[in-house]
């Protein structure tokens, strides 16, 4: 198993907000990770990643077998946990493709031989950011939201990760940049069978990622586990409150 | 009689030498010499620190250099037309005219360190630019320290004359031979109608020279005066505060600064901009990052006495270990009601929210705290070729690979 969550709580600034989650993902596997807004998903994803902000009170997280729960964000990240974040923060003076290539593990400034330098073109383009254009940008510096979206896409395929969190990846994009996220993921999961936790509000994107299974968080727990093909209608049809409280007890 | 032109100067020096500058420590420079025993020559360690603050002196093209009170090299290569360069005495020698710009764009008397270059002066250059003349190629010159307990105190004249372009990079340096030396360089800057001239000065002194340098520059109609400096080893004790004087109609001064304070070093820096003529403008961008137990000050003065002036005073501050300091004075003086001032300070500590980001792409913590350094950092500077730029920050890269900046707290 690639990633196992075991009985998981989590507190911020003294406030309970993960309460005993379990949850496993297999090599290759997507899963994703629905639920109405303050349910926890960020949280989650940023517990995983490593965040000393959010600290776990009971349970650890196993990352192939080895317990990560106390292991730093970059130790993780060099593991083969890459998150997405769903709010990047913008910072001067560092340009996109240099930040690109410091996630595939380059100094960009004193290159080693066998280094590919061309990485950073070669990524941008696969998310379709003209390289021309983007890689002297600064990170995130007056990006749109898609910009954002598919800034982050770079960083962590540049990390060549073997699980992807990517929290929301589709919020704040406009429908030609979710094509171009949906498209730009399809195709890295179809050649590298990286894993996928993706945390989402619509079913567009999924429609692109088709996960095996989803979760659905409520109040720092999953309420609910299912196929794609069995929950995403009924989400649609109920939304997850009446969904919640109609479905039969797991 | 040759130098009874000075004797005026001399007299207003010998009165001023033991007047104590307006800001900074009082420094005692009475056991420095001026002329060593022995002469360094030009050897493997001369060039390597000079490449090290940005001068090649195995280029082909306008060099000086000189080390100590010795100029060991002042050259131009033929192809260089439409700029002359020499030793600043050589050039008082051979234009008569000249002496109408010395001790003009600052005053003789202004404190002991501008007395003490006039009464001790070691050469220093003069570089013109010929009206009209476009110099592409930035010429380069090198104040080099070579020996112990050393007083260097270059007299430094540059002209840009009408319509002229002229850029010129200027790496000022002390070798592991001169622990303990002073630098008290005074240079005068003459912008003509409509030049330009972009001085780009890079500081590497070693962790115990004292630095005064002594700085005036006077911009005529429609002339730009754009000084970049950047310093990022430690000093012992540096204090300066460049001063223009937009004399002419719609000149301009841009001063920007880039300072990584380190070890114990004590930095007292500033801009002063006079906006007084009509239509003028003047900005001072400083961007600090203090560490260890380093003080940095960053004096900023902007005047407007002229209607239609604008002047903006910023400062950026990072600070990254508890013993540091950063203090940032900026003074805004409005005296015409026709001028538009502001500043703009923020000092804080580095972001975690950027340092976590870096780290989730498994960048570890020292040296994501360098690469967010540099790239506060990061020069951006105006009127600077891609290929400075580039060599200011492969030095700013420096920091991120070499040193851990928290390391020094």
């Amino acid at each position: 198993m690639l990633l196992s969550v075991e009985d998981l709580h989590v507190r911020v600034e003294g406030k309970e907000l993960i309460k005993g989650i379990n949850l496993g993902m297999d090599y290759g596997e997507i899963v994703a990770i629905m639920g109405h807004n303050a349910s926890g998903k960020t949280t989650l994803a940023l517990t995983l990643a490593g965040f000393p902000q959010y600290q776990v009170t009971g349970g650890k997280i196993l990352f192939e077998g080895e317990d990560v729960t106390s292991k730093s964000i970059d130790e993780r990240a060099r593991m083969g946990m890459a998150l997405a974040f769903q709010s990047p923060p913008a910072i001067r003076g560092i340009r996109l493709g240099h930040m690109i290539s410091l996630s595939a593990g380059i100094n960009p400034w004193q290159p080693k031989p066998g280094d590919d330098l061309d990485l950073p073109k070669k990524i941008l383009g696969k998310v379709n950011l003209d390289p021309e254009k983007y890689i002297d940008r600064e990170v995130n510096v007056g990006f749109s939201g898609g910009e954002r979206k598919r800034s982050e896409l770079a960083q962590i395929f540049a990390m060549r990760p073997k699980l992807m969190i990517l929290d929301e990846p589709d919020s704040g994009v406009d429908i030609d940049s979710l094509k171009v996220l949906g498209s730009s993921l399809q195709e890295h999961f179809s050649t590298t069978k990286c894993s996928i936790m993706i945390i989402t509000h619509h079913r567009h994107i999924l429609q692109y990622l088709k996960p095996s299974r989803m979760h659905i968080m409520s109040e720092g727990r999953i309420a609910l586990t299912g196929s794609y093909e069995d929950l995403m209608p009924k989400i649609e049809e109920l939304g997850y409150e009446r969904l919640i409280k109609e479905a039969p007890i797991a | 009689m040759s130098g009874e032109w000075k004797k005026k100067y001399r007299i207003e020096a010998l009165k001023a030498v033991t007047k104590r500058s307006a800001f900074g420590n009082d420094i005692d420079l009475s056991d420095f010499v001026t002329i060593p025993k022995g002469e360094r020559e030009l050897d493997e360690d001369v060039k390597r620190k000079s490449l090290e603050v940005g001068v090649d002196l195995g280029k082909k093209g306008g060099t000086y250099l000189q080390v100590d009170h010795s100029v060991l090299m002042s050259q131009l290569a033929s192809r260089i037309k439409g700029v002359e360069m020499m030793p600043t005495d050589d050039a008082l020698n051979k234009y008569d005219w000249l002496k109408e710009y010395y001790w003009k764009a600052l005053s003789v008397s202004q404190d002991k360190y501008t007395a003490i270059a006039e009464l001790r002066q070691t050469k220093g250059y003069f570089i013109r630019s010929a009206p009209n003349e476009k110099i592409e190629q930035p010429i380069q010159t090198c104040l080099y320290i070579g020996t112990e307990g050393v007083l260097q105190a270059p007299h430094n004249i540059v002209i840009a004359d009408e319509g002229s372009e002229l850029n010129i990079i200027t790496g000022c340096t002390a070798d592991s031979r001169a622990k303990t030396a002073a630098h008290v360089g005074v240079s005068e800057f003459y912008v003509k109608k409509n030049a330009t001239l972009v001085f780009t000065m890079i500081h590497s002194w070693s962790e115990n020279t004292y630095v005064r340098p002594r700085t005036g520059a006077i911009v005529e109609e429609g002339g730009t005066f754009i000084s970049n400096y950047v310093m990022i080893k430690p000093v012992r004790d540096i204090q300066s505060y460049p001063t223009a004087h937009l004399v002419g109609k719609d000149a301009k001064a841009k001063f920007n600064s880039i300072i990584y304070a380190t070890k114990d070093s004590i930095i007292d820096l500033g801009n002063r901009i006079y906006l007084m003529a009509e239509g003028t403008s003047g900005e001072s961008i400083f961007k600090v990052v203090s560490t260890g137990t380093s003080k940095v000050y960053n004096r900023g003065q902007i005047i407007g006495q002229n209607k239609n002036t604008k002047g903006h005073l910023e400062c950026r501050g990072m600070i990254l270990c508890p013993t540091a300091s950063i203090t940032a004075i900026p003074e805004l003086v409005a005296e015409h009601s026709d001028t538009e001032l502001s500043h703009e300070a923020a000092i804080g500590k580095l972001q975690e929210e950027q340092l976590h980001y870096l780290m989730a792409r498994g960048i570890q913590p020292e040296q994501a705290i360098g690469v967010l350094v540099k790239g506060f950092l990061d020069p951006g500077l105006p009127g600077l070729p891609e290929r400075l730029q580039d060599e200011i920050r492969s030095k700013l890269a420096m920091l991120e690979r070499r040193s851990s900046p928290q390391e020094p707290c």
